[in-house]
């Protein structure tokens, strides 16, 4: 694979660079990438291996003989619970799915007025929005446990769900997206007599779609991969999300359990890796669209 | 869609003039879809967010166990912190090592790796082969970088440095104190490398080629025109960055809680977050758990606000 990229010249550039430059940087990318992938490529193997070569010595590094039956010891692997560890995949699905639908709904309907209307106090509470962009998230975890806590909603999806709807970054990159909408579009759609949900369904809707990839994308990561939260907001087995249930796995390990831990963290991470090589294509072009200012 | 070529050039102007005779009442009354439109999100926000806030300031002065009312007490919770915690000054001190670490050198091998795969083709291979551990579950994925620290001999990583005779016994890497911090540090570059890479990508692709051809007619070498073409045009990307790996390595707990253990060896992977984490959540101090919170946020606010400082001025050299 590499030997072919190497004599690939870059036709790519206007700019062209002498070719012992070119390879230089191929080799160092590809050394690099391979270091990276590592951890990867022993996750997935190891979590196919079976018992006998997890106690071989010296230890190897790929799979000899692949089997499935780490992902159905899984269960064991828990020792005391009696939660499946399908309960906490669909845990960590439903959570990110609504956190995601959630995030998107709110947070065009807010991005848009700010954008676009001068109303009364847009400035104090968009001054307000950007400086939460800036605290991190743990000043606000106590109080926030507290109020859950006041609601009689610890330990159920609403704790896992409403708070992380309360996060300011969607709104930005939805604002960034509208901003850019023409006034004279808006204008002429209120002149012909379309009310403000007209406009915002059939004008600013289908523009600000392309945004909604990268937002869904990012948005499901942080929820699916968060640990903080569900850790002190849950108490049971059955509401646990994956990286709690990683955490319980990871307390009492031992080699022989390493298996059943591996598939594990294959079941908590390819997902995610597919879902992002999914939708990778958008998110680079959001992002230089979107200008990403600090 | 059809009608909105014609701009009809009147409304601003009339708009404007009316503007200044209404009453706020009547602008607020006007605007009122606007209001609806944002009300749903100001809601959750201000209930999870603002008052959150607020309340932590609050609470970081009062003694609170949650079974009686907050108590007030002055500076009394920051006075222990800073005169009285040994292990809150460990957590200081084992964070900013931490941080020191991981936060500049992810964030300059980040900003290496972007330059060059920008310069070559397969270029969205190379990004995803990059980016992937950082969308990877810290937690999950620390349990694999346990199996290859691996205190036995069954660990990969002493197998090997015991085959090429580095060195002469197993290291228990996460439980011996001198290790643990380093082996962690490595792992969290591995995963963190991709949070300002994938925003440096993105700004390396919108500099314009024109300037790279101008660069080149007038002579320029590589290193100048990294230093004078690419870091000034990609410069809101390369403070976003810094902001982001600062705020980020600052709050590291979920692999040091994973890897060491809570609480670990001596407490030699004690972060700040795994201190406040301690007291909130285990026993149940929340004014002196706001306090650590606070503290946390200045630090990471005064440390964000310097590196603006440091990285915009650069541009008016």
């Amino acid at each position: 694979m590499s030997a072919k990229k190497r004599r690939a010249p870059s036709k790519g550039k206007a700019v062209q660079r002498i070719t012992t430059g070119q390879i230089v940087i191929y080799a160092i990318l590809t050394i690099g990438a391979v270091i990276m992938s590592l951890p990867i490529v022993y996750m997935i193997s190891t979590a196919f291996k079976p018992a006998t070569e997890l106690m071989l010595y010296p230890p190897r590094f790929l799979v000899r003989v692949p089997t499935t039956k780490n992902f159905s010891d899984l269960a064991l692997a828990m020792g005391s619970t009696d939660t499946p560890f399908i309960r906490y995949m669909f845990n960590s699905a439903f959570v990110s799915t609504i956190v995601v639908v959630g995030t998107i709904i709110l947070s065009t309907l807010a991005a848009y007025p700010l954008a676009k209307h001068n109303f009364p106090g847009r400035n104090f509470i968009f001054n307000v929005i950007v400086s939460a962009l800036m605290i991190s998230g743990h000043v606000t975890m106590i109080p926030r446990y507290l109020v859950i806590r006041n609601t009689g909603w610890i330990d159920t999806y609403y704790a896992l769900i409403i708070p992380a709807l309360a996060g300011s970054y969607g709104l930005f990159l939805m604002k960034q997206f509208i901003e850019p909408i023409p006034n004279e579009m808006l204008e002429s759609a209120k002149m012909d007599g379309a009310s403000e949900w007209k406009i915002f369904t059939n004008i600013i809707l289908p523009l600000v779609k392309p945004a909604w990839a990268t937002l869904s994308i990012f948005t499901f990561i942080s929820t699916w991969n968060d640990f903080f939260t569900p850790l002190i907001m849950t108490k049971s087995d059955s509401m646990k999300t994956l990286p709690l249930a990683m955490r319980t796995i990871s307390d009492g390990m031992t080699i022989a359990r390493m298996g059943a831990a591996a598939a594990g963290t294959f079941l908590t991470t390819i997902p995610v890796i597919l879902v992002f090589i999914f939708f990778q294509r958008y998110v680079v072009e959001t992002m230089t669209y979107s200008g990403m200012k600090g | 869609m059809a009608s909105t070529s014609v701009t009809p050039n009147a409304t601003p102007e009339v708009q404007a003039s009316h503007g200044k005779k209404r009453s706020t009442w009547e602008r607020i009354k006007e605007y009122r879809w606007s209001y609806a439109f944002i009300t749903p999100f100001m809601l959750i926000f201000t209930v999870f967010t603002v008052i959150p806030v607020i309340w932590a300031f609050f609470l970081s002065l009062t003694y609170y166990n949650m079974i009686q009312p907050p108590v007030w007490v002055g500076m009394e919770n920051y006075i222990r912190l800073f005169l009285d915690d040994q292990l809150f000054y460990l957590a200081v001190k084992n964070t900013f090592y931490f941080s020191i670490v991981t936060g500049p050198l992810g964030y300059v091998l980040s900003l290496i790796i972007a330059w060059l795969i920008n310069e070559v083709k397969y270029r969205k291979l190379y990004t995803l082969i990059y980016y992937i551990p950082s969308i990877t579950s810290g937690v999950a994925m620390s349990v694999i970088w346990m199996y290859l620290y691996n205190g036995s001999k069954y660990g990969l990583l002493n197998y090997l440095l015991l085959k090429w005779g580095i060195i002469e016994e197993p290291v228990l890497w996460l439980k011996n104190v001198k290790t643990t911090l380093p082996a962690i540090m490595v792992t969290s570059i591995w995963m963190s490398m991709g949070t300002s890479f994938l925003v440096f990508i993105a700004a390396l692709q919108g500099v314009p080629n024109e300037l790279y051809e101008a660069a080149l007619i007038d002579g320029a070498t590589r290193w100048q025109e990294f230093w004078h073409i690419t870091l000034p045009m990609i410069r809101p990307a390369l403070l976003f960055g810094a902001v982001m790996t600062v705020v980020n390595s600052f709050q590291v707990f979920d692999i040091t809680v994973t890897m060491a253990g809570f609480p670990s060896t001596l407490y030699c992977a004690h972060t700040i977050v795994g201190h406040l984490y301690d007291y909130a959540f285990l026993r149940f101090e929340m004014g002196y758990a706001s306090a650590i919170a606070i503290v946390l946020f200045l630090v990471t606010f005064i440390t964000s606000t310097v590196l603006r400082r440091l990285l915009s001025s650069r541009d008016e050299m």
